[in-house]
């Protein structure tokens, strides 16, 4: 075949077309939840016959996002959120990678055993515990500074805690430690290190990628809980951000303060997403090498 | 590592126990707890104590049967017909409740088809969690394959050297970091039946020829809709998986297929397809397991409804195990659900098996 630099050209330009089209089937809905989120109710709902919906024009304000602060208080539930996200993500990455550290470097009776529950946990979808382990968390005792308690409803532990340690994680951790030089480790045990030090010191520096990894795909995870939140907590005081959407949902329905919210609570995640966009994907492609 | 200096079953115990104390409590636990409590009939609060029912809950949800309605005739043996010739039939409850079938007693019409001249009816315990079965497979059957071929076609499209590539990746892939809530939530928008974008575009498009439609309202149109955008949502996620599998496939097989003169169309069939079979096997898997979870998108967007044409397994478990604290009945659905989930798996194990 002749290489013809005009039909090249042309091709091009399809391809980039067909792109191009692609693109904005993905991103219309979000295009369209930011430029509502600046409309009074009537335009907002008027707009959505014509491209004006896709677009800031009209009488465009912040007055929707004030009223979502003052019609629920929206701080509350995003710092819920944050502090449940970073607290599980943070224990994740620990208590996962030093289980993994134990299962890869570590020889001791029972590994096998344990390390076939880890991994065979992985075939479990959480929907289908959910409803025991409600029953469950809501007769676990603790003990807290004031003394011992039963049932964890209401509560962020009940957000995070469960959530800590999951197979994915620890079979994340595992493949990445497998793939370090194990001459590494026996070096540092010769020269006398014991096994917290060969942790912290030489494997953890060496885990960037795999730590990166793990965190955002928690974070995707814990940040966009629903089912779990919405049957374990139903004190407004410790509600994370996606339950309290239901707050909108009561008396009449303001659309364009809802807008707001959702505006509020999704621009940072797509804003960190942008800034990290080659780690996320990649996050989520290292999820696909476990077949 | 085969030394000694590997061998420590002290801290090698230490290291694990908390993460695996974790999954036990709260992953494994459960579970075992799910297949224990539908045998009983636990409630959230109950000041009743707990009984065992044995396979009750099963029978609760699972009963069903054909009953043929034969027509009703007069004296003389002959049909009766109302004024319209249409054939007249006796009503379903004198079967249901009748003491001479104990074993329909409380079924209810699922549906029914005409066969010559009698009426066969299909009765379940539970109509509701039938639809919800129905629903859960048509959701699966449909999505798995749609979403999946759409993704690997997406990947083959942004596999290539262009410049400004990674922008469309960036974008293709950007509704999976948004919360499946906000995303069904902006949806409604679109699906709505008066304000709605989707007919918006769509008379556009025709001139003002197509007629709205209540996507969301209409028990014809409801679970599609939830598909379709269901199938948006997540079909970056496996692009990515998809893009990841390309990335293993050699290119000196595509060298070598392009001096032998391959077209395109072969070059897919015999060097990309047979490259990406493990590939193809993960993204069905998780497909899959995400469809049969369906459970947000419902929440949000139609709660079941309309006349039950969107309720989904999940769904029901928590309507019934949080709504009505019906904790055994919603423990009983995620055990169906559980054993559904590993039958498919074994099999799709089975059929990709290292021959």
């Amino acid at each position: 075949m002749a290489f013809n630099p005009d039909n090249h050209g042309l091709r091009l330009f399809v391809r980039y077309l067909v792109l191009c089209l692609i693109a904005l089937i993905f991103i219309f809905p979000l295009v369209f939840m930011i430029n509502s989120s600046f409309k009074p109710d009537s335009q907002l709902l008027a707009d959505t016959s014509s491209l004006r919906a896709f677009l800031p024009v009209g009488d465009i304000s912040l007055n929707n996002y004030f009223g979502a602060f003052r019609r629920a208080p929206v701080g509350l539930f995003v710092l819920n959120s944050v502090l449940v996200t970073g607290a599980t993500v943070l224990l994740s990455l620990l208590i996962c990678s030093l289980a993994a550290f134990s299962f890869a470097f570590l020889r001791w009776k029972g590994r096998d055993v344990l390390l076939s529950i880890v991994i065979a946990t992985l075939i479990i979808p959480f929907e289908t515990i959910a409803i025991p382990l409600l029953l469950l968390v809501s007769k676990l005792p603790w003990i807290g500074l004031d003394g011992l308690h039963w049932g964890w409803l209401n509560t962020y532990r009940v957000q995070i805690i469960p959530w800590v340690a999951d197979g994915l994680t620890i079979f994340l951790f595992v493949q990445y430690f497998k793939g370090l030089p194990g001459e590494l480790i026996e070096a540092s045990r010769v020269e006398g290190a014991n096994w917290w030090q060969v942790y912290y010191r030489v494997v953890m520096p060496l885990s960037g990628p795999v730590l990166a990894t793990a965190a955002i795909l928690k974070f995707l995870v814990m940040y966009n809980q629903y089912l779990w939140p919405l049957i374990v907590v139903q004190q407004e005081s410790y509600r994370p951000v996606m339950v309290g959407l239901g707050y909108f949902f009561q008396l009449n329905v303001a659309w364009g303060e809802v807008m707001a919210y959702l505006t509020l609570i999704t621009v940072p995640v797509l804003i960190f997403y942008l800034l990290l966009q080659r780690a996320f994907i990649a996050s989520i492609a290292s999820t696909g090498v476990k077949g | 590592m085969a030394s000694k200096l590997t061998l420590s079953n002290r801290t090698g115990w230490t290291f694990v126990l908390p993460g695996f104390a974790l999954i036990v409590t709260f992953i494994v636990l459960p579970f075992f707890f799910a297949i224990g409590l539908s045998l009983t009939n636990q409630r959230l609060l109950s000041p009743n104590p707990t009984q065992f029912v044995g396979l009750e809950n099963y029978r609760q949800l699972l009963g069903l049967a054909v009953v043929t309605l034969k027509p009703e005739r007069n004296d003389a043996g002959e049909i009766i017909r109302n004024e319209a010739g249409e054939i007249q039939y006796p009503r379903l409850r004198e079967i249901t409740r009748s003491e001479a079938y104990p074993q329909f007693r409380g079924m209810r019409e699922w549906f029914r088809w005409q066969s010559g001249e009698n009426v066969m009816v299909v009765i379940a315990s539970d109509v509701v969690f039938m639809k919800a079965l129905v629903n859960t497979f048509l959701f699966v059957l449909v999505v798995a394959p749609v979403q999946g071929s759409l993704a690997l076609m997406l990947a083959l499209l942004i596999n290539h050297k262009l410049r400004g590539i990674n922008l469309f990746r960036t974008i293709y892939f950007m509704p999976v970091v948004v919360s499946i809530v906000v995303v069904s939530l902006l949806w409604r928008f679109i699906y709505d039946g008066q304000n709605g974008l989707l007919n918006s575009i769509l008379q556009a498009l025709t001139f003002g020829l197509f007629q709205p439609v209540d996507w969301l309202g209409n028990p014809s149109t409801a679970l599609p809709a939830v598909m379709a955008m269901s199938i948006w949502q997540a079909v970056g996620f496996h692009m990515v998986i998809w893009l990841a599998g390309l990335q293993t496939i050699s290119p000196t097989l595509y060298e070598a297929a392009a001096v032998e003169g391959a077209s395109r169309w072969q070059t897919f069939r015999y060097v990309t397809w047979p490259g990406l079979r493990n590939t193809a096997v993960l993204v069905l898997v998780v497909i899959t397991m995400q469809g049969f979870a369906l459970f947000a998108q419902i929440d949000v967007m139609t709660n079941g409804g309309p006349l039950d044409s969107t309720q989904t397994l999940v769904f029901q478990a928590v309507e019934r195990g949080y709504g009505k604290q019906d904790i055994s009945g919603g423990s009983t659905i995620s055990v169906i659900l559980f054993a559904i989930v590993l039958a498919i798996s074994l099999i799709q194990r089975w059929l990709t098996r290292e021959r």
